[in-house]
């Protein structure tokens, strides 16, 4: 691990000021994502400004019905059992539960889970020298490798890895927004727009600045959220990264549906919401036969390689039964 | 340097057969993943759950290991950590993680290093009564927290009722998993994730066990939630 100077910031501004110096420095939430990194030698920050002390670890309902607030130092593990939570979001605590161990839930925090990184195998291990979004301009090791785990939407030519975060893939049906501030102040980033496809460019991942700090997640007021639901599909019963994960909600009234919220996990560079899938499920009756039409709806523009072919058809397959799962709720 | 990496994957997206593709992807560097790996062969990259044990700290940079065998090169910080009950003063490095505060300074050796990222849960103590894993956190953000480890658990000779229940149904074969299961059991039980078969199975999902002693420490979970005065 490379050495850096430990700090422990007080307040945002603190924190602010100790992330001013240029890229170097880093901002410490729970570590499991950043100091797994930095003894990889994948993250070599020269400053780590310690913010788990930080007055950001509450979750408060937002003034006049308009939603729920989760601080940026939120364990995953408080936020996965707190009632607003359970009773509101269903799919975003299940999706919570669904990720990492309860020991890492216990220490990773909402920020942090926001930002941490794809768990390719060419970029979370120096021994492979092609990997542009550790390396820009080294080419891609996965593209014409094993490539298991990657990206089937959205992937371009340079990058087709996975945002591995479950937390996120609720959050993205869930149309929530990143509270952000920053050396010009506070601004909002819509969570649709806070993570980036690959592009040219996979080295940035989010439009979060590296001067900024994420200080809060906004949960809209959703009432069709309380029937949600979040299905993982992985190599193993539990602490395992999922290979397809879907997050889904369904508002049926008089028989049909009025709202619809799919989103994808485990299939692209971003949680991928499916829009498509939305507008094919609202205005008809639930039932598996629509379902399967959302599902392909979803995965039209697909593209599987040599190893992960397989994704497709399974996230298909998991769109059918967590919409499915969501009616028998 | 990308090429100065000292361990193997840690992916834990790997299964076995997902190996041998690895090693056949482009732009593998089979010399550097081997002396990567302290020359023990890279099947290990199989076994991600006991990698070898021997990776302290010290080992992931070899040109910044001091005299005590940690690393030097960023000033080093006081420290003041309260474990098991007891103040403990440290100089230490600022890289130097909780786990190997424990094990390499303190003498606090019950708490085993298994795979140093997260992925087994052999490092498993608690934190203010919360489990996490030590390996992967920092020593100085553990300042004025209350630690406890395997250590800290026994009153006297009277061991805690989840190490008595640990013995008598069996929960361990060679033992390595153990104080880790053992403080991730403690939390589990008083989080009041401990309903029942199924519901400990996935709250307990965090510890790996290589001897496959689960049906025990399933077991000795539940008779230690029913026995428990706390
Ligand atoms: C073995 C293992 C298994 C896992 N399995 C899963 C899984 O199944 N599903 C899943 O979703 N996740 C899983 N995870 C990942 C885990 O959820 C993330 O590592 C965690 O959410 C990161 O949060 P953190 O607070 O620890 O972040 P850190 O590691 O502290 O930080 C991550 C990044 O975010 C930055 N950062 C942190 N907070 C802020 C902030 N407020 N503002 C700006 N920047 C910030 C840091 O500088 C760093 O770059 C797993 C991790 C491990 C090690
Ligand atoms: S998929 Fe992306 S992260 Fe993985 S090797 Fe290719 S460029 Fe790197
Ligand atoms: S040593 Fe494996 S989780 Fe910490
Ligand atoms: S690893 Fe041997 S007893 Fe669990």
């Amino acid at each position: 691990m490379h050495p850096f100077t430990y700090t422990r910031a007080t307040d945002t501004d603190t924190a602010l000021k100790g992330l001013s110096g240029g890229p170097a420095a880093k901002l410490l939430g729970g570590g499991t994502n950043l100091i797994d990194l930095m003894k990889m030698g994948v993250e070599t920050p020269s400053r780590l400004v310690d913010i788990t002390r930080l007055d950001l670890a509450k979750v408060e309902e937002l003034p006049d019905g308009k939603g729920v607030r989760i601080g940026a130092l939120v364990r995953n593990s408080d936020l996965a059992e707190h009632p607003l939570i359970v009773e509101r979001y269903p799919v975003l605590s299940q999706a919570l539960l669904a990720g990492a161990s309860p020991q890492l839930r216990n220490m990773a925090t909402t920020g942090g889970n926001l930002l941490q990184r794809t768990r390719c195998y060419y970029f979370y291990d120096p021994a492979f020298t092609q990997c542009n979004k550790r390396v820009p301009g080294s080419g891609c090791g996965a593209v014409g490798g094993y490539n298991r785990i990657h990206a089937i939407l959205g992937q371009s030519e340079a990058c087709i890895a996975t945002h591995p975060s479950d937390m996120c893939v609720a959050m993205a049906a869930l149309d929530a927004v990143v509270r952000v501030q920053g050396p010009k102040g506070e601004r909002e980033i819509p969570f649709a727009e806070f993570h980036r496809l690959p592009g040219e460019h996979p080295e940035h991942e989010t439009n979060l600045q590296p001067d900024e700090i994420i200080t809060a997640v906004d949960l809209p007021a959703a009432p069709w959220a309380k029937t949600s639901h979040y299905l993982k599909v992985r190599d193993r019963a539990s602490y395992a990264f999922a290979l397809v994960s879907v997050a889904a909600a369904l508002e049926v009234v008089d028989g049909k549906i009025k709202t619809a919220r799919v989103a994808l996990g485990g299939v692209a560079h971003k949680p991928w919401r499916s829009k498509e899938a939305e507008e094919t499920l609202v205005g008809e009756q639930p039932g598996e036969a629509i379902f399967k039409t959302a599902a392909g709806a979803a995965l039209k523009h697909a593209k599987g390689y040599k190893y992960n072919e397989f994704k497709i058809e399974l996230a298909k397959r998991s769109v059918v039964r967590a919409l499915t799962n969501v009616t028998a709720a | 340097m990308p090429h100065e990496h000292e361990h193997p994957s840690p992916d834990d997206d790997l299964i076995p057969d997902d190996v041998q593709s690895l090693e056949d992807s482009p732009h593998f560097s089979r010399r550097d993943f081997i002396t990567g790996t302290s020359a023990v062969s890279a099947g290990l990259l199989a076994s991600q759950w006991f990698s070898p044990i021997a990776r302290t700290l010290a080992a992931d940079d070899p040109a910044a290991v001091g005299a005590n065998g940690l690393p030097t090169g960023a000033e080093t910080m006081a420290l003041k950590l309260r474990i098991n009950g007891a103040e403990q003063s440290l100089e230490i490095d600022p890289r130097v993680t909780l786990l190997d505060a424990l094990r390499e300074r303190l003498n606090l050796t019950g708490t085993k290093k298994g795979c140093d990222h997260g992925q087994c849960g052999s490092c498993t103590v608690l934190v203010n009564g919360r489990r996490v894993n030590a390996c992967l956190t920092l020593a100085l953000t553990c300042e004025g927290e209350e630690i406890t480890t395997i250590e800290g658990l026994a009153r006297g000779d009277e061991l805690h009722p989840v190490q008595a229940a640990f013995i008598k149904h069996d929960g361990f074969q060679c033992g390595y998993c153990t104080p880790g299961q053992i403080c991730s059991a403690v939390a589990c039980i008083k989080e009041g994730h401990a309903k029942d078969d199924a519901q400990i199975r996935e709250w307990m999902s965090g510890n790996i066990c290589r001897c496959g002693a689960y049906n025990g420490i399933v077991n000795a979970i539940k008779e230690a939630r029913d026995h428990q005065v706390a």
